[in-house]
């Protein structure tokens, strides 16, 4: 089910938008509409939509309209055209009490500056949402005292936000937004202005945060490493435009046009791609209770050395078996190949990075099976399909 | 010469003729509020009497030590330990509620103006000028349609220095609330905030230094009018400058005119650290 759902929106910043609307769509630049009429395009006809527990990363330079398209979402800024559905409903049409009560129960926002009240102490800056519900002081204090716990700020409740690092104060900025407990995350650049080291550690936080909320999370940033860390799927933005809309690996792999080859280049890509977009079929495979002389056919039939066995019924992985053991086993007259199988075999998920991959292989002369969770095949590695990943950055 | 001469507009006529009707048409309220407002500072400087000069002085110190420190303590302490040796405790206390009670109103008007004038912008445009009218009008000028209003003494002082003393109070609210981050209120809006909301839980709090700094300013600007005050027989210590001068005693003028220095400086000591204690 689609969470949220944004439907050819514009924006034109100024008085008279009429003039710009009409240049823009026959067509006319970003810079030669505001030449032309002194209105900026802020959004451009910009459709996405967002699958509920989602994390969808939007990501562009810096002028490119990601903050515009997220205060739209919440209609701090209002599109001049275009519609926003959220959960289905058509929020474009809502009047101020509706849009306030809209904004209290679904939206949880988190900003670049963490924008923390400085008159009031933690636990305070975190009850706010509530407290603007009317939620009685009791539980709202408990509500926010929960979700400090959650970002590992418990004991700091009555500091005031300024005796606290720029870290720590994001994370309060979290609580503030997950106390209410809204169905939907709009993070605004929210680990920019944090340090590296900082950031990394804020990113695999939401990520594991992500893995028990399971939120719909609209994600800003500028870094494409960042995004491909957390985005299950990135929009990219330019000029107010949607340039390319797709998965980490789809956005490396097929970059849609120049301005987002030159966002993708200086990305190592052994930490991002992962086994699935390496994988391929596993062309033959053996069965526990195949005659050696077949199996030994379907391994010189592909050129292998060695070949992976699966049960016949559920595809679960059994094991290996090597072509010197099969030959064996063909002079000494072996029914099957049950007793030749061999069942330490290095496995991945799909999710495994190209980098643990590369050390396994350097290892591991035979395919690597990818299998699921109930341990069924899913496809195989094999050395060249990870070169030929990596190379194809090279001609970039 | 006379031919080409231009028929004067007659301003001041009308402005006479504009008094006229309001005096005829609102002196019974005016009245009536000034004969209340009377009884109130009257109430105000007995209760000040009632006490010993030297449990007033120990109170005012002590609240001194307690807001700005040791050195203001042992400062009020002395000031006004001086006050009372000089025979002047009575119009002291007079001038000091005189003062209060102005501030009081001028921010009783002046904060709701403020807060107004910071949120809509056509309150802003319609009250700035006003404003500026206000402070740059000689103050002497309100003190003439003030007593057909409110009759000669305190209430006439006490109004006419509201007007004056007024301005800083509307124009730091309004500063101290614009001055509230936007960002700030973003996130206020982004968590569904109403108007209201945003002003109690944000503005007006992050406003209060600004708001205290104005509210300090009133308070000086309502000394410096003791004395224009005393004109329309306000008393206090500017009535004793006022006498000192309408028979040239010098020294009796300066020493009224210290007594009134005195008491600025502690009123501006405490008044500045009200809005920064908590
Ligand atoms: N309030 C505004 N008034 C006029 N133009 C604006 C306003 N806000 C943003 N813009 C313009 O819209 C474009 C997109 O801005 P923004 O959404 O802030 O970009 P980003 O967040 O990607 O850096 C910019 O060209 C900017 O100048
Ligand atoms: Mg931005």
């Amino acid at each position: 089910m689609e969470k949220i759902s944004a439907v050819n929106l514009t924006k034109i910043f100024g008085p008279h938008p009429e003039r710009a609307l009409k240049l823009l769509s026959q067509g006319t630049s970003k810079d030669d509409i505001f030449n032309q009429t002194g209105q900026a395009v802020g959004l451009a006809d910009v459709s996405f939509e967002v699958p509920e527990g989602e994390i969808l990363v939007v990501m562009g330079l810096s002028g490119s309209g990601k903050s515009t398209l997220i205060r739209s979402i919440n209609r701090l800024i209002e599109p001049t055209s275009g519609q926003i559905f959220i959960d289905g409903e058509d929020i474009t049409t809502l009047d101020h009490d509706e849009l306030l009560e809209l904004r209290r129960h679904k939206f949880g926002m988190v900003f670049q500056h963490f924008a923390l009240f400085p008159h009031r102490n933690i636990l305070n800056n975190v009850e706010y949402g509530l407290e603007i519900q009317k939620v009685d002081k009791e539980l709202r204090q408990e509500k926010a005292r929960d979700a400090l716990k959650l970002v590992g700020l418990e004991g700091w409740e009555d500091a005031k936000p300024s005796q606290l690092s720029g870290g720590m104060q994001q994370r309060v900025g979290l609580a503030r937004a997950l106390a209410v407990d809204p169905d939907i995350l709009l993070m605004d650049e929210a680990f920019s202005a944090l340090d590296p080291l900082i950031r990394g550690d804020m990113q695999n936080e939401l990520n594991s945060l992500q893995d028990r909320m399971k939120k719909t999370i609209l994600f800003i940033t500028h870094d494409l490493d960042e995004a491909l860390k957390i985005g299950n799927r990135v929009v990219l933005m330019k000029d107010g435009q949607v340039v390319q809309v797709g998965t980490p690996e789809e956005i490396l792999m097929a970059p849609a046009n120049d301005y987002v080859r030159r966002f993708v280049e200086n990305v190592d890509k052994s930490k991002v791609l992962t086994a699935k977009s390496v994988l391929t079929q596993a062309r033959v495979v053996a069965y526990p209770d195949d005659n050696p002389r077949t199996v030994l056919d379907k391994m010189n039939s592909e050129c292998l050395s060695g070949i992976l066995v699966v049960k016949h019924d559920d595809n679960t992985l059994q094991g290996m078996v090597q072509v010197k053991a099969a030959s064996a086993a063909v002079e000494r007259g072996d029914k099957s190949i049950a007793s030749l199988i061999q069942e330490k075999v290095p496995t991945v998920t799909s999710t495994a990075p190209l980098t643990t991959l590369i050390s396994i292989l350097v290892e591991w002369p035979w395919q690597v099976p990818v299998v699921d969770e109930e341990r069924q095949l899913q496809g195989v590695i094999v050395y060249s399909g990870v070169l030929a990943a990596l190379a194809k950055r090279e001609n970039i | 010469m006379e031919k080409f001469s231009v028929p004067k507009l007659p301003l001041d006529d009308w402005i006479d003729s504009g008094l006229d009707f309001m005096t005829e048409n609102f002196a019974f309220l005016t009245k009536a509020i000034s004969k209340d407002l009377k009884e109130v500072i009257e109430h105000i400087v007995e209760g000040l009497m009632f006490f010993p000069p030297y449990v007033v002085i120990v109170i005012f110190s002590l609240m001194g030590w307690w807001l700005a420190g040791r050195k203001v303590g042992i400062f009020t302490a002395i000031g006004l330990g001086l006050l009372w040796n000089l025979r002047l405790w009575e119009p002291t206390m007079a001038t000091l509620t005189l003062v209060l009670v102005a501030t009081f109103l001028a921010v009783l008007v002046g904060l709701p103006m403020g807060i107004l004038a910071a949120l809509s912008r056509t309150a802003y445009r319609l009250i700035m000028p006003l404003m500026d009218f206000m402070q740059t009008m000689p103050a002497f000028v309100y003190l003439i349609p003030a007593i057909p209003f409110f009759g000669l003494g305190e209430v006439s002082a006490i109004f006419s220095t509201l007007v004056f003393a007024m301005p800083p109070a509307i124009r730091l609210t309004c500063l101290g609330i614009k001055q509230v981050p936007a960002e700030l209120i973003e996130a206020a809006d982004a968590f569904g905030s109403t108007k209201l909301q945003k002003l109690f839980k944000l503005q007006l709090p992050l406003a209060v230094p600004t708001i205290m700094a104005g509210i300090n300013q009133t308070i000086m600007l309502a000394l410096s009018m003791v004395v224009i005050a005393a004109m329309i027989g306000a008393g206090g210590l500017g009535g004793e400058v006022w006498k000192a001068i309408q028979r040239l005693e010098a020294g009796r003028g300066f020493q009224a005119g210290i007594a009134i220095v005195i008491l600025a400086m502690i009123l501006d000591r405490l008044s500045q650290k009200i809005g920064q204690k908590k």
